[in-house]
């Protein structure tokens, strides 16, 4: 386990820029902004216009933590306290939740919320329980 | 302008989820940890996020339509089903056990770490893991005529 420190302000900022972000989305090109529904029209475009899109927003975000490495000097730490094995399968598993799910954190959680969907507010529901018992069972039961 | 716009987007998103630190495996995983590690940090991210959004939203649809297009692109769907449910149930199991979910991992794609790309190509395998069911369950229901 790694002990990370709290960081309130930090987190704050960051929440509005991906708020800022989620709402320029809605109104310049009228979409939500969902990891899932960007990943998932990548991998398998129902049109040329639909990948365009989605690749110059994944461009962008892949771009993040390289400005914030050129203006702060510092790589945003990114530390992975769980074996290979659980990287991969929690992957897959992801990838076939959102899909039934239609949506994960940015598309439910922060969109589909924002807009008070009866959806997203019971998906986050239900995920947010499901990773906190995942994590208690894992850290505190199997692993505790 | 608009891809570049577009592009601008991804880019603020991408700055929001690294200085946020849901970037960040380990602090993810310790929200979640509340018995153990706790860094209740990620509450600010969904709190600053969803405040910032609903206010943004709030203002964009009052416009008639998008910048760059003529209808705004959401979900109209209301039904809470099983899909829905069982799905997100396990995106959670899945988000528990690895850490990352796709928000977090696609902008941490740029910092050139390995384990993100181990992850991301298994969330792309199990996107098509899931079509692959998804199709087959269809065909049994409707059967080509």
């Amino acid at each position: 386990m790694v002990e990370t420190a709290f960081t309130p302000w930090a987190s704050l900022a960051g929440g509005v820029l991906i708020g800022i972000a989620a709402t320029l989305l809605m109104l310049t090109i009228g979409r939500v902004m969902g990891a899932t529904g960007v990943l998932a029209g990548l991998v398998q475009p129902a049109s040329g216009q639909e990948f365009a899109w989605r690749a110059a927003l994944l461009a962008g975000m892949v771009t993040g933590p390289v400005v914030v490495w050129l203006v702060s000097g510092e790589m945003p730490a990114v530390e992975v306290p769980v074996s290979t094995l659980a990287l991969v399968l929690g992957g897959v598993i992801v990838g076939v939740g959102v899909t039934y799910g239609s949506g994960c954190t940015s598309g439910h959680g922060v969109c589909g919320m924002a807009r008070l969907s009866p959806r997203s507010i019971a998906a986050t529901i239900t995920f947010m329980i499901t990773t906190g018992l995942t994590v208690y069972l894992i850290r505190h039961v199997i692993g505790g | 302008m608009r891809l570049f716009s577009t592009y601008l987007i991804g880019l603020i998103f991408g700055v929001g989820i690294s200085i946020s630190g849901m970037i960040n495996p380990a602090k993810v995983l310790n929200f979640f940890d509340i018995a153990g590690t706790w860094d209740p940090s990620l509450i600010f991210v969904m709190g600053g996020a969803l405040v910032t959004t609903f206010v943004g939203y709030k203002l964009v649809f009052g416009r008639q339509a998008p910048v760059f297009e003529t209808t705004f692109s959401v979900p109209a769907s209301r039904t809470i089903d099983a899909k829905l449910i069982g799905g997100s149930a396990v995106f959670g199991i899945g988000w528990g056990i690895a850490g990352f979910c796709p928000g977090g991992a696609l902008p941490a794609l740029g910092t050139g770490r390995w384990e993100v790309f181990a992850f991301t190509a298994a969330l792309i395998a199990g996107i098509f893991l899931a079509r692959f069911i998804q199709s087959n369950s269809d065909a049994r229901r409707a059967p080509a005529a």
